[in-house]
C-alpha cells in the first residue's frame, strides 16, 4: 500500500467546544489507484486528507498513523515530513485562483518543489517546467514561465498546479476538489489531464469531492463520508449499482439527473450532525429511513457486504 | 542561493517597471540631488557651519551669502547644507530601525498567532502607553554619562537619537504588517507552500513578506517625515542636536522664532525639508507601483 491511514481521530478545540471532525478512520491507497472520497460539505473529507499529511494548525489534535513509503507523516519530524510533502506527496486544491503567490513569476513558483527537494541547477529547473508545462497542455511554454499568476486564467492556473504538483513526479496526489471552481468544459479538461496523467506516471491519487458524477468517471474505489467516518467504500461500479449504505442510496437519489423531469429534486430529510457532540451509535440515524433501535448502539465498523463492499450500516451487515 | 533567485525576477521586474514611471524617477533623482548637496557640504561652501559675525547680524539673501545669515551671521547656506546631513540620516537610519524590528515583530507575531501573538502585541500596547518624551528623555539620561571611547561623543548622542526614534516608530509598522499577515495566511498559497514541504522561514521570506511589501512601503514613506520632525522636536526640547550644529528641523525652529523679521530663516530649511519629502513620496508611490506586478509600470 501506498498511504495506510489507521485509525484516524481529529479534534478541534473552539469556542463553541470540541470539534470532533474525524472519528477513527481508516482508509487506504494503493499505487495507481484512484481513491474518491465523497460526502456532503463537514463531513471531513479534507480533514482527513490536511490531518493525515499533518497539516494542520495547532488548534488541532490529532491522534492515530497515516503511513506513506515507510513514513509514520503522524509521528515523525517537521523536517522529515516536509521532505515527503511536495515531494513524493503532492496537493492541487480548489481555488487555482488564490493557490498561486501573485507576486512571483508562474516560473519561479513551478521550480520551487524542484529546487527544494533535488540537487538540481536553475537551468536544469526551467527545462524541466517548460516539459512539466507543455505535459499539462499549455503552448508557448517558455513565455508563459516568465508571466505572472494573473496573466492565466482560471482553468490554466489549475494546469500551472497541477504542473507544480506533478514536476517531482510524486507518489501519491491529492486532489482537494480541484474542479469546483472551475466551469464545466474547462471542468472536463482538466480531469482528463489529471486521469491522463496519472496513467502515464502510475501515481496514486486521492480525489476529494462531493461531485457523485466525477467520482464515476475517475475513481476505481470510493469512500463515502459521513460525520467524520466512512459509512461505506468499494469498488466505484459495485457502489453505484448496489449502494449499501442508506447515505449513498440518498446522495445518489439527490443527483438531478436520477429524478423525474418536472418533480420537486429529492433531499436527504434533516441536517449533519453537530460535530461538538460525541456521538455513539450511527450519526445517521435522525436522517435515515431504515432506522431501527439497534442502530442507536451500533459499533461503526465497517464490515463487509457484498463482494469487495464494505459498510457500517448494521441493517445491511450480514448476521 | 534563494536570495539570489528572487532578486533576479522580483527585484529586477520593479526596477524596469519603476525607470518607465516618470514622476517616480524624478522624486528619485531629486533626492539623489538633496543627498549629494548635504554630504558634500565642505567642498560647496567658504563658511563653517558654527562661523559667527556678529557685526554681520542676520541680513537676507545676497551674493556672498547666496540664503542670507541668521541671527548670529551664521552663512544659512551651509547650514542648511550640513544640516541636511543629520536630518538625513535621521530619516535614514531610524527607519531602517524601525523598518526591521517593526516588520520582523509584525511577520513573526501575525504568522505564528496564538499565545505568540498575544504576548508579542500586548508588548507593542504597553509601549504604546508609554509617553515617548519621557522615553527618550530616560534614554538620553542614563546613557548621558556613559563613557565612551571608541566613538565621537557627540555621533554617539546621535545614535542615541536614531535609536530612540527608531524604538518608538516600529509599533505602528508592527501593528501593520501583523494585519496584512493575518489576512495573508489565510490565503491558499500560503497554504500552498506548505503543502510543497517549504519551512516557515522560506515561507516568510518568499511568500509572506514579498505581499506586505506594498504597505511597508507606503508606511515607510509616512515614516520618514514623521522621523525628521521628530528629530526637529526634540532638539528643539535640547535632547537631540545641540547647535552649533544644525539640522533641517533646528533650522525651521530657529527660523520659525524670527519668521516675522526674517523670513528666509524659515523659508529655505523648510524648503528643503519639504522638498524633500515630496520627492520621498513621489519616490515610496512609484516603488509600491513597481513592485505590484499587476501594475503596467504606467503612473
Amino acid at each position: 500500500m501506498l498511504l495506510t491511514i489507521d485509525n484516524l481521530h481529529t479534534t478541534f478545540s473552539t469556542h463553541r467546544g470540541t470539534v470532533h471532525a474525524v472519528n477513527g478512520l481508516s482508509l487506504s491507497v494503493a499505487p495507481g489507484e484512484t481513491l474518491g472520497i465523497v460526502g456532503e460539505s463537514g463531513s471531513g473529507k479534507s480533514v482527513t486528507c490536511y490531518s493525515a499529511l499533518g497539516l494542520l494548525p495547532p488548534t488541532a489534535t490529532t491522534t492515530g498513523h497515516a503511513w506513506f513509503n515507510g513514513v509514520d507523516m503522524l509521528n515523525c519530524s517537521a523536517a522529515d515530513r516536509r521532505r515527503q510533502l511536495g515531494n513524493r506527496i503532492a496537493m492541487i486544491f480548489q481555488d487555482p485562483m488564490t493557490s498561486l503567490n501573485p507576486y512571483l513569476r508562474v516560473g519561479d513558483q513551478l521550480i520551487e518543489p524542484l529546487r527544494l527537494h533535488r540537487e538540481i541547477s536553475k537551468p536544469d529547473a526551467e527545462a524541466r517546467a517548460v516539459e512539466a508545462l507543455r505535459e499539462t497542455g499549455i503552448h508557448d511554454a517558455e513565455r508563459r514561465l516568465r508571466q505572472y499568476p494573473h496573466e492565466f486564467s482560471g482553468g490554466m492556473q489549475q494546469r500551472v498546479m497541477i504542473a507544480m504538483a506533478l514536476i517531482t513526479e510524486p507518489d501519491l496526489l491529492i486532489a482537494d476538489e480541484p474542479t469546483t471552481a472551475l466551469d464545466v468544459t474547462v471542468q472536463a479538461q482538466i480531469l482528463a489531464l489529471i486521469r491522463n496523467l496519472q496513467a502515464t506516471r502510475d501515481m496514486g491519487v486521492v480525489f476529494i469531492t462531493h461531485d457523485l458524477g466525477i467520482v464515476a468517471g475517475m475513481c476505481d474505489r470510493v469512500a463515502v463520508m459521513y460525520a467524520g467516518r466512512i459509512v461505506e467504500t468499494g469498488p466505484t461500479t459495485a457502489l453505484f449499482k448496489t449502494p449499501r449504505h442508506p447515505y449513498t442510496v440518498g446522495l445518489q437519489q439527490s443527483l438531478p439527473a436520477n429524478q423525474q423531469h418536472g418533480s420537486h429534486l429529492y433531499t436527504i430529510p434533516g441536517n449533519p450532525p453537530d460535530m461538538t457532540e460525541q456521538i455513539s451509535g450511527c450519526p445517521f440515524l435522525p436522517r435515515c429511513a431504515r432506522a431501527a433501535t439497534e442502530c442507536g448502539s451500533a459499533s461503526m465498523h465497517l464490515e463487509p457486504a457484498g463482494k469487495d463492499q464494505w459498510t457500517t450500516c448494521i441493517r445491511e451487515q450480514p448476521p | 542561493m534563494d536570495k539570489i533567485d528572487k532578486s533576479t525576477s522580483l527585484w529586477s521586474d520593479a526596477l524596469r517597471r519603476l525607470c518607465r514611471n516618470r514622476l517616480a524617477l524624478f522624486g528619485a533623482v531629486f533626492l539623489l540631488l538633496i543627498v549629494l548637496f548635504s554630504v558634500f557640504a565642505p567642498w560647496l561652501t567658504q563658511y563653517e557651519y558654527f562661523e559667527q559675525d556678529l557685526v554681520l547680524g542676520a541680513i537676507g539673501p545676497c551674493r556672498e551669502h547666496w540664503f542670507g545669515t541668521d541671527t548670529l551671521g551664521r552663512d544659512l547656506f551651509t547650514r542648511v547644507s550640513y544640516g541636511g546631513r543629520i536630518s538625513l540620516l535621521v530619516g535614514a537610519c531610524a527607519t531602517s530601525v524601525s523598518l526591521t524590528i517593526g516588520v520582523l515583530w509584525g511577520t513573526i507575531s501575525g504568522y505564528f498567532g496564538g499565545h505568540i501573538d498575544r504576548v508579542m502585541m500586548r508588548i507593542v500596547d504597553i509601549m504604546y502607553a508609554l509617553p515617548f518624551t519621557i522615553f527618550v528623555i530616560l534614554l538620553m539620561v542614563c546613557f548621558d554619562d556613559v563613557e565612551v571611547r571608541w566613538i565621537d561623543p557627540q555621533l554617539f548622542t546621535l545614535l542615541l537619537l536614531f535609536m530612540a526614534i527608531g524604538a518608538v516608530e516600529w509599533l505602528t509598522m508592527a501593528r501593520i504588517v501583523r494585519g496584512q499577515v493575518l489576512t495573508l495566511k489565510q490565503q491558499a498559497f500560503i497554504e500552498a507552500a506548505v503543502t510543497l514541504g517549504l519551512s516557515r522561514r522560506r515561507i516568510i521570506l518568499r511568500h509572506l513578506v514579498p505581499n506586505v511589501l506594498g504597505p511597508i512601503i507606503i508606511y515607510t514613506t509616512l515614516t520618514i517625515p514623521s522621523v525628521m520632525l521628530l528629530e526637529a522636536f526634540l532638539s528643539f526640547l535640547g535632547l537631540g542636536v545641540q547647535p552649533p550644529m544644525s539640522s533641517w528641523g533646528l533650522l525651521i525652529n530657529e527660523g520659525a522664532d524670527a519668521m516675522e523679521e526674517y523670513p528666509w530663516m524659515l523659508i529655505f530649511p523648510g524648503l528643503f525639508l519639504s522638498a524633500a519629502l515630496f520627492a520621498l513620496n513621489f519616490l515610496g508611490d512609484g516603488l509600491r507601483d513597481a513592485l505590484d506586478p499587476k501594475s503596467t509600470g504606467e503612473p
